[in-house]
């Protein structure tokens, strides 16, 4: 309890604070002190080469992974092993997956309505509703009924988004949200995503679009080795970046 | 000219003309076209086909010779001469004729056997309305409880005026539904909480239902069987004894319960790991995850492996002969126990060997029917 209280006295006007962070997978080193400070509004964009902890970090952020040290606050909860804290965050924080992850059994309204039925306790009329208000968001209210399996990518991940939404969380994350799509796509999804980013709310977004961390980000992140190599608004970022790491990066990223 | 005409449009005159054009093409049926490029287009399929044609038609001649055309179908009372006559030539189906009730009900009352027929019925009925898709919801329960208790009262009596009759003399085709209702119902429960022990984190859950798997399906069920009958009533405390047949019952479900958990472990295990995290990441609680989730999919994908494992445990319940339960099979054995009948077994048990098919044929073909319903929902 004391432990919750000196967090969230800290970490105020931040939505998530990690610091010192470090994980390993056996002898690998995934997470390399990680220090990150996300405030409410605020949207990250983290890039870099593959393996180098973006996904690892973020997932840190609701539990899909454990940290092993330091310490991970979200919206003043300190991310321990207690159950309780865990699923409070878990409320609070929406997360998009580069696979979907859609639940093929259920429709894709059931899919909106299940969490917000059972662990919200929303009443199923008004889950439902708001489920369609989400489609209509994402632009695809017409196939409320399908299975996922029906649907184009493009839509499986629109409806992914509108999921997460359903839960009306404060933070969401997405973890390459366009690297399973179709070129043709991927517009479509990051529509949706920049619509969400001018409403306000709080983001964390692995990606490789450049483009749209350009237009949407407050903050690029460029993690390489398991460590923060940079952090920077994405003008100074684009055009001037500090390491040779990250303008390696850039140059193979941007070079075509 | 006008008759002619009218003629045509008889159906008699049509039929005749169509005869004569399909016996004028027949080279051209799909069927001799077929035979000719899959059965003889070879002189070697073609001496294969022959040989299995004559294996296949002398076969048939056998079966209907023995069992219907030399077949005796009563003979007077327990006089079994003609029958006997037949030295193995023809079916003495006067044995089912005879013996058919004895062969149902086993050694339950002769006057009381309306009762363990009724029972069959409501089973039937039960298996019937539980196969209806749109009835899967809570009601079912308390139908089957309704149905339940309906078979405990008729088959003890006791009350309504029916008279007592202990389980000691229930028998036949009831005993055998019994077993294997209670057998499959129960252990499917028992199974999926083994199947979610043994991937628990948690190191005790997990060997515990590592160890009873392990252990219970290491042993034959006939063992398992021989101890709750014999070895089990030995460590109760005098005077306190244990119905034989809920022993067997017992002993049937932990069996197929460790059995029926490995087919389900099977299908856990081809969840994607990313069906999980998306549960975990909406903030679904263990069991929503479970129940919502991961159970219905992974059932879906054991559905072959799971009706294989009920068919096996259906027929599994005729083991309970070896510790003196009247099931179908023993019922059927008993029957050819009495001097006027010794002899005639193989009847007997081709008799319950058709009931045993009927009851498995039917599970099979509705899993079928299940599995195709089920796609139809979302095609991938």
């Amino acid at each position: 309890m004391m432990a919750t209280q000196v967090a969230s006295q800290a970490s105020s006007g931040s939505m998530i604070e990690l610091r010192g962070v470090n994980k390993w997978y056996g002898e690998f080193h995934v997470l390399r002190d990680v220090n990150l400070r996300v405030g409410a509004k605020e949207r990250v964009v983290v890039c870099g080469p593959s393996g180098s902890g973006k996904s690892t970090m973020i997932r840190c952020i609701n539990r899909l992974e454990e940290h092993q040290a330091g310490q991970i606050v979200v919206d003043g909860v300190e991310l321990t092993n207690d159950l309780k804290n865990i699923e409070a965050i878990r409320r609070e924080v929406g997360m998009v997956f580069q696979q979907f992850n859609l639940f093929p059994h259920l429709t894709v309204l059931e899919n909106l309505t299940l969490a917000p039925i059972w662990v919200l306790k929303q009443p199923k009329k008004e889950a439902e509703q708001t489920a369609m208000y989400f489609l209509e968001r994402v632009r695809i209210p017409e196939q409320a009924r399908k299975y996922p399996g029906q649907l184009s990518g493009g839509q499986q991940q629109r409806v992914a988004i509108a999921r997460s939404l359903c839960m009306k969380p404060k933070i969401m994350l997405f973890d390459e949200p366009t690297s399973a799509l179709d070129p043709e796509m991927i517009k479509e999804v990051l529509d949706v995503m920049v619509e969400l980013a001018r409403e306000g709310m709080t983001m964390i977004v692995v990606t490789h679009e450049m483009g749209f961390a350009r237009t949407v980000a407050d903050t690029v992140i460029f993690m390489d080795r398991g460590e923060i190599v940079e952090a920077a608004p994405p003008k100074e970022f684009f055009a001037n970046p500090r390491t040779d790491r990250a303008k390696l990066f850039l140059s193979q990223i941007l070079g075509h | 000219m006008s008759d002619t005409q009218s003629h045509y449009t008889s159906p008699t005159f049509a039929g005749t003309a169509n005869g004569t054009v399909m016996s004028r093409n027949l080279t051209d049926h799909p069927a001799v076209r077929w035979a000719r490029a899959k059965l003889f287009n070879t002189w070697l399929n073609t001496v294969v086909t022959l040989i299995f044609a004559y294996l296949i038609i002398k076969m048939v001649i056998g079966v209907v010779t023995w069992g219907v055309i030399n077949a005796v179908w009563t003979v007077p009372g327990t006089n079994t001469q003609a029958c006997r006559a037949l030295s193995g030539s023809g079916a003495c189906w006067a044995l089912i004729h005879e013996k058919f009730r004895f062969i149902m009900f086993g050694t339950y009352p002769y006057d009381e056997h309306w009762r363990p027929a009724l029972v069959i019925v409501i089973f039937l009925a039960l298996y019937g309305l539980s196969s209806m898709r749109r009835l899967w919801n809570r009601n079912l329960i308390w139908i089957w409880l309704v149905g339940l208790t309906l078979i405990g009262i008729l088959m003890w009596g006791g009350v309504f005026g029916l008279n007592f009759v202990e389980q000691e003399r229930w028998g036949g085709l009831p005993i055998t539904l019994i077993l294997a209702t209670f057998g499959i119902a129960l252990a499917f429960p028992l199974s999926i909480v083994l199947a979610l022990g043994r991937r628990s984190h948690m190191p005790a859950v997990k060997v515990i239902c590592v160890t009873y798997i392990e252990l219970i399906r290491g042993v034959p069920l006939i063992s398992l069987l021989f101890m709750a009958s014999v070895m089990f009533p030995l460590f109760l405390p005098e005077g306190l004894s244990i119905d034989k047949l809920l022993r067997a019952q017992v002993a049937i479900i932990l069996f197929a319960g460790a059995y029926l958990s490995e087919v389900i472990r099977g299908g856990l295990q081809a969840i994607p790991k990313g069906q999980y995290e998306a549960a975990d990441s909406l903030g679904l609680a263990f069991w929503q995850k479970t129940s919502f989730i991961i159970l219905p999919q992974a059932l879906r994908l054991v559905i072959p492996p799971l009706v294989n494992t009920f068919i096996g445990m259906f027929k599994d319940t005729s083991l309970v002969l070896i510790i003196g339960i009247f099931d179908l099979l023993n019922s059927a054995k008993t029957a050819t126990n009495e001097p006027a009948w010794r002899g005639f077994g193989l009847e007997a048990y081709v008799f319950v060997g058709v009931i045993y098919f009927l009851f498995c044929f039917a599970m099979s073909k509705y899993s079928q029917d299940l599995e195709a319903e089920l796609a139809r929902g979302h095609k991938r």
